[in-house]
């Protein structure tokens, strides 16, 4: 953490790429979902990616998080030796412990109470143990509203909780990047923005980079400061850059109609 | 006027007139639109048609198949369609309904030739099997880390699941095979008593038990009790992304989920099939004492001198390599069950048939292998 408060005072400095995705193509056995992407994140981005369902965010978040394989093109990560793909397991490993991921339906283990769910990587990755443990498992639980409901089990808690345990885990080991997967599916307009709110506040404190994937407009104007937008027709990214300046500029209508809400075109 | 009717004929100037009348209403049925089309078809083509509605009496969507399945045949002739004699309500359901092109691309898939999906199958089979290998390798490589004492996972886990497949089995497995030993000893005592040989009987039971009846009916009861629970609790944790969520937090569910449930059952099975071994006996020592008088000191004894070590060790060895099996089916059946409900109940099905399957193979390899070996 002592990295962000330096960065702090020069917020304005140059931007440092974070995650570079070039030439990358997805692809489930035979079946490309898409092809032909190059972004890259900058460091402390709020970098949204966007699109109708059905346009490959997930899968696009699922190869950012290591889970697949792309088949074809690299992903790269600031201080990593090479590709996510083409680096040696153990660098592979040391580098998914700086991910935090919250998954659109929380993903808690069920078998474990919420402060057990926020202590497991903790006991696995962390160099504490015992009460410290448990200390920083409910300071994390405390950050995101839940304190107190330490000793509750993922199916005794509503959806907006679990959402804000999952987070408690995502952020445990204090992680430099953290992965979003449609924050506010499932919540109401009041718990997603106070998760926007969160998500604001991880930035500005954590100092961590934030991906998230969402069709959700509102957050997408109150958090993004840059995106891609997949289009599922073309399998690829159409537009990027800043929702505002999107829609501002942008002269594609699949573009505008998605950010100006549509007229019946069905983007969910 | 209640009855449903189609009316059609040709006005001079080439327009085809259909007259709607009556209650269009599933519940009731409606008249098929074949002869509505077959009109249309007949040359020379009618330039338009139009409807009238004016003695309609009531609709619902069954009056919107009718009439979509006319107006698609009137698009692909070009004859032009006047809606306007249709109601208001109709006409914009019908716009509706194609205002969005259908989408070209998966068509009802044509059912494949017998020789297609015979090879189909053996491909997906034999990449399964790879699959299989692949998930013993895993597995067999998380276990050196476990005796290297690197292997990451929850001591309480561990012994959550030597409680549920080891004492919480005792009543079922305890029952099964007490009941067993009593049929195996009834059905031998009913021949054996013919030939004035009833004392073997405890021969029959102790020797048939320890060898191969009570590993596999124990195993068989662990497959459809903890298998399937082991399969349904991965394959509900895949389904809502838990193992996602530990893969990318670098902790391998091989060895987090699959090697705590491998090393409890391996461990419990021996045990629970020792228990079984006694209870097996014991339901052969009550027939022999109701049946063919037989005081239990005598069955005991005439036990002891027909069972030997080997018989209980080769029985006591069976049970931990069905341990192994049950535990691997669930795990693997589990944890590949992919992201949905239907998958989850697939998993479990198929992890009961194949533990029970191996369990099976095994036994007949094994008792091959110890014929071949004189144990």
């Amino acid at each position: 953490m002592s990295s962000a408060s330096e960065q702090r005072g020069n917020a304005s400095a140059e931007a440092r790429p974070k995650i570079t995705v070039s030439d990358l193509t997805l692809a489930y056995g035979d079946a490309v979902v898409m092809q032909d992407l190059n972004f890259t994140v900058n460091e402390r981005d709020i970098f949204i990616i966007m699109g109708g369902s059905g346009s490959g965010k997930s899968t696009l978040l699922r190869h950012l998080i290591g889970l697949h394989e792309p088949a074809r093109g690299t992903i790269s990560y600031q201080g990593t030796s090479a590709g996510f793909w083409e680096m040696p397991p153990p660098e592979r490993e040391r580098l998914l412990r700086r991910f935090g991921v919250l998954y659109q339906g929380s993903a808690l283990w069920s078998s474990m109470t919420l402060a057990e769910n926020v202590a497991l990587p903790l006991q696995e990755f962390a160099s504490v143990r015992g009460e410290e443990i448990s200390a920083l498992a409910s300071l994390k639980l405390a950050l995101v509203g839940l304190s107190g409901f330490e000793d509750y089990y993922p199916s005794e808690i509503s959806g907006g909780m679990s959402k804000r345990a999952g987070l408690a885990r995502a952020m445990a080991l204090d992680p430099d990047i953290l992965f979003f997967d449609e924050p506010s599916a499932g919540l109401d307009p009041v718990s997603s923005r106070r998760l926007d709110d969160l998500i604001l506040d991880l930035r500005d404190s954590l100092g961590a980079t934030i991906v998230v994937v969402t069709h959700e407009l509102r957050s997408i104007f109150a958090i993004g400061n840059n995106s891609v937008f997949l289009d599922g027709e073309s399998k690829t990214v159409i537009a990027s850059g800043h929702p505002k300046q999107l829609l501002a500029e942008s002269r594609d209508p699949r573009v505008l109609t998605f950010l100006t809400g549509g007229e019946g075109t069905g983007n969910g | 006027m209640e009855q449903v009717a189609v009316e059609y004929g040709r006005g001079s100037d080439g327009t085809l007139r259909v007259a709607l009348a009556g209650d269009w209403s599933l519940t009731r049925g409606i008249p098929s639109s074949t002869s509505v089309i077959e009109e249309i078809e007949r040359r020379p083509l009618p330039k338009r048609v139009i409807f009238e509605t004016g003695v309609l009496a009531g609709w619902d969507s069954g009056l919107l198949t009718f009439l979509l399945s006319v107006l698609s045949r009137c698009t692909q002739l070009g004859i032009e369609v006047d809606r306007h004699g249709l109601p208001e309500g109709v006409r914009r359901l019908l716009a509706l309904a194609t205002a969005v092109p259908a989408r070209s691309g998966r068509s009802r898939a044509e059912p494949e030739p017998v020789l297609a999906r015979v090879g189909g199958a053996a491909i997906t089979w034999s990449a399964g099997l790879g699959e299989t290998l692949d998930f013993i390798g895993e597995a067999f490589l998380s276990l050196l880390r476990l005796f290297a004492g690197k292997a990451r996972f929850r001591r309480s886990d561990l012994l959550l699941a030597v409680q549920d497949c080891g004492a919480r089995s005792l009543p079922i497995v305890g029952l099964i095979n007490l009941l067993v030993g009593l049929i195996l000893g009834f059905v031998g005592a009913i021949q054996l008593r013919r030939f004035g040989a009833q004392i073997y009987v405890a021969d029959l039971v102790g020797i048939g038990m320890l060898r191969e009846i009570a590993p596999i009916m124990t195993g068989i009861i662990v497959a459809g009790r903890t298998g399937a629970s082991f399969a349904a609790e991965l394959g509900t944790m895949e389904a809502s992304q838990e193992i996602d969520a530990l893969r990318t937090l670098g902790i391998p569910p091989m060895e987090f989920l699959v090697l705590p449930r491998l090393l409890a059952l391996s461990l419990m099975m021996p045990l629970l099939c020792l228990y079984a071994d006694l209870l097996g006996i014991a339901g052969g020592l009550v027939v022999a004492g109701s049946m063919l008088d037989i005081s239990p000191v005598q069955y005991l004894l005439e036990t002891r001198s027909a069972v030997h070590l080997n018989d209980l060790f080769l029985g006591l060895f069976m049970s931990a390599v069905f341990g192994v099996l049950v535990a691997l089916t669930g795990c693997m059946r589990g944890i590949r069950s992919g992201h949905s409900a239907s998958g989850v109940g697939e998993a479990t099905t198929s992890a009961v048939v194949t533990g029970i399957l191996s369990i099976v193979v095994a036994t007949a390899i094994i008792t091959v292998i110890s014929y071949v070996l004189g144990i």
